[in-house]
């Protein structure tokens, strides 16, 4: 899998009406795992979300960009709905991708839901919803990850099975952009780093 | 042209132009407004039918023209505001619409004062009045929109659709209102038809082509320097936004 | 088309585990109807005039107890991020999921006006046109107000906003949708209200998607 890099130059990113990120400038290949580190307020998430397409960059030019059957979108909340089941959640993303014949248990076995596959998601812990969110990840297979402090809210043993899918992410070729204001697991491979100034 | 539009886009550029033309405008608008309704009131001749309640006509129809003429107006910076992310049309979208919603206040009012000493009542279901007052809904809702918003381009934006959305609808609504109107005919409307279609004399109709064009002046004026007072508003946050980031 | 299918299905599935949101405004329909005739005296006649008005008023006004909740739950819980960076076209799945909306609230609504119409009073003829008009006009109200809250879903103030943008909107709607049941309670032709109220269906279902996914994409920005 030969993947186009995402290239960015000189992006500027406003939240409001001022300007978060300004003069920016990266790429990310295959295989990379970009960490993009900073201060609360700093600009990650804004940042983040302009990377992957859900709101316009203030200044500059986005290239490589991936479209939306090759990228990952996991935000700070896990578009989850409480009254659906984790089964039925990752169904209707499946659905929702042109792949509605997904079996979505080996992704929930996989992030260790499988007590938990057919309860009311409003029913679960905050870090099972999270791990029910990282199934998304699994059950289509996508080149490109963007995850908005995916730490947040998984113990440690959550933690470690984000290291090791971010790895083997990394390994098969793909490309992941990871915000954190903790530093990501040593288990992962490839990682660089962004240094967000506020 | 396009690049004097763009550089007039600008915040600061704009502040300085608008500076300069209000005053212009405000001084022709307050001439002509003086003029027209001095010749309406004191030149123009009684009304054979109406007597001198007609004379309301040099106030209550430079302001029905301009609720409509404010909200297009309002629905094309709507459209550039959203086309083109251009902050100064948000900026013109928001500062319009208080302004033409005291527009269309100030013709449903004195259409009122107008109706009683000739329909007999102050208001009356008459096509044009029901649109008008559908039009000052349309507006609280912009006015309303635009308050709920915390961030100000969020909330401009919110209005600029909600502004072309209302733009299609006017026309329908006015259709639908006329046709709504037309299954009651015989009622009770004597005058109605003679009121739409005035045979307007010359002596009458110059004052109120003057007051016309010093009510639009006037428009342009207070749309200036509501804008100017937008742009400083939403510019001051940005400065001092920045002197934030650099402390 | 597969991915507009998926969020119809989901609204549905939704809608099954959640009853009160379709039983609940068909109850507050219900009582509206019923209150209007305890206003006035009691079998008088003017209750037939005004059945149309009462009919259609409370259809708006139930249908619009629901909408201000159809995107708020996406938004809260990220759901709407991911529609908007779906592969599918933005209106297309705004444009599925009003639909549904319109089957589990709206519809309910369009079923019971021939109750209310002939306990108002109106003839048999009329009821059959009122039930149509509502048929046709429902759409209407429900894309208007699927748009209504798309733009109100980012806002932090909006409180009662929402039935202040919407129900001018509807002026038209009530005017044919009313006009027409009177003009077959008179013997008059009705068709030329009900060919509006579709035109204005049509221009509705199609144009307002459009705006509605611009208005979500600005909230959620």
């Amino acid at each position: 899998m030969s993947l186009p890099s995402l290239q960015v130059r000189n992006l500027a990113v406003a939240r409001g009406d001022r300007n978060v990120v300004e003069a920016l400038d990266f790429s990310v290949a295959a295989g990379e795992i970009l960490h993009i580190r900073g201060r609360n307020g700093a600009g990650k998430t804004s940042l983040l979300e302009v990377l992957c397409g859900l709101r316009q960059p203030a200044a500059g030019s986005l290239e490589g960009q991936p479209d939306a059957e090759h990228r990952h979108w996991l935000g700070h909340k896990n578009a989850l709905n409480p009254t659906l089941s984790p089964d039925e959640n990752l169904r209707f993303w499946c659905a929702l991708g042109g792949h509605a014949d997904v079996d979505v248990g080996p992704a929930l076995l996989r992030v260790g839901l499988k007590a938990q596959r057919h309860r009311p998601c409003g029913s679960l812990s905050t870090g099972q919803r999270r791990r029910a969110a990282l199934a998304r990840l699994l059950a289509l297979p996508r080149p490109w990850w963007f995850l908005d402090e995916p730490l947040a809210g998984l113990d440690h043993a959550g933690i470690e099975l984000l290291a090791e899918l971010l790895d083997a992410h990394g390994r098969s070729g793909g490309a992941a952009l990871v915000t954190s204001h903790q530093p990501l697991p040593a288990a992962v491979a490839g990682v660089r780093s962004l240094e967000l100034r506020a | 042209m396009w690049t004097w539009f763009h550089q007039l886009a600008s915040p600061p550029t704009f502040y300085r132009f608008a500076d300069v033309l209000a005053p212009w405008l405000f001084g022709f608008a307050v001439l002509l407004i003086g003029v027209g309704v001095y010749g309406g009131l004191f030149l123009a001749p009684a009304d054979y039918q109406q007597g001198d309640a007609f004379r309301i006509i040099y106030i209550h129809v430079p302001a029905a023209a301009l609720s409509l003429s404010i909200y297009t107006l309002m629905a094309v910076a709507g459209g550039i505001a959203l086309i083109w992310r251009m902050k100064l049309a948000e900026v013109a979208v928001v500062s319009a619409a208080p302004v033409g919603a005291s527009f269309t206040a100030l013709a449903l009012i004195t259409g009122m004062l107008w109706g009683k000493p000739t329909w007999g009542a102050y208001w009356v279901w008459d096509a044009r009045l029901t649109s008008e007052l559908v039009l000052l809904f349309l507006y609280a809702g912009i006015i309303g929109l635009n308050q709920a918003y915390s961030d100000p381009r969020a909330g401009a934006r919110a209005c600029a659709w909600l502004a072309l959305v209302g733009l299609i609808n006017v026309p329908i609504v006015h259709f639908s209102v006329t046709w709504w109107n037309s299954l009651h005919q015989g009622a009770s409307i004597l005058s109605v038809e003679g009121i739409r279609n005035p045979k307007i004399s010359g002596d009458m109709l110059w004052p109120l082509l003057v007051s016309l064009g010093g009510f639009y002046l006037f428009f342009g004026a207070v749309w200036l320097r509501r804008m100017q007072n937008e742009v400083l508003w939403r510019e001051r946050n940005a400065r001092w936004a920045q002197a934030m980031v650099v402390a | 088309m597969s991915a507009a299918a998926a969020v119809f299905r989901r609204e549905l599935l939704l809608a099954a585990r959640r009853p009160a949101e379709w039983a609940q405004p068909l109850v507050f329909y219900a009582i509206v109807a019923l209150l209007f005739p305890l206003g006035i005296e009691a079998h008088d006649p003017a209750l037939k005039v005004f059945a149309p008005a009462v009919v259609w008023v409370g259809a708006l006004l139930a249908a619009l107890l629901g909408v201000e909740r159809i995107f708020r739950g996406d938004l809260d819980d990220g759901t709407l991020e991911q529609l908007l960076l779906a592969d599918a076209p933005a209106p297309l799945l705004v444009a599925a999921k009003l639909a549904a909306h319109w089957l589990i609230t709206a519809l309910p609504l369009v079923v019971a006006a021939p109750v209310l119409g002939i306990a108002l009073g109106l003839e048999p003829l009329a009821v059959k046109v009122l039930t149509l008009s509502l048929l046709l006009g429902t759409p209407t109200l429900m894309f208007t107000g699927g748009f209504a809250a798309a733009l109100t879903v980012g806002a932090q103030r909006a409180g009662i906003l929402l039935p202040i943008l919407v129900l001018p909107l509807m002026t038209p709607a009530v005017i044919f949708g009313g006009g027409a049941v009177r003009a077959a309670a008179a013997g008059l032709p009705f068709d030329a209200p009900l060919y509006f109220l579709g035109a204005l269906t049509a221009l509705t279902v199609t144009l307002l998607p459009f705006a509605a996914a611009g208005a979500l994409r600005n909230a959620i920005e």
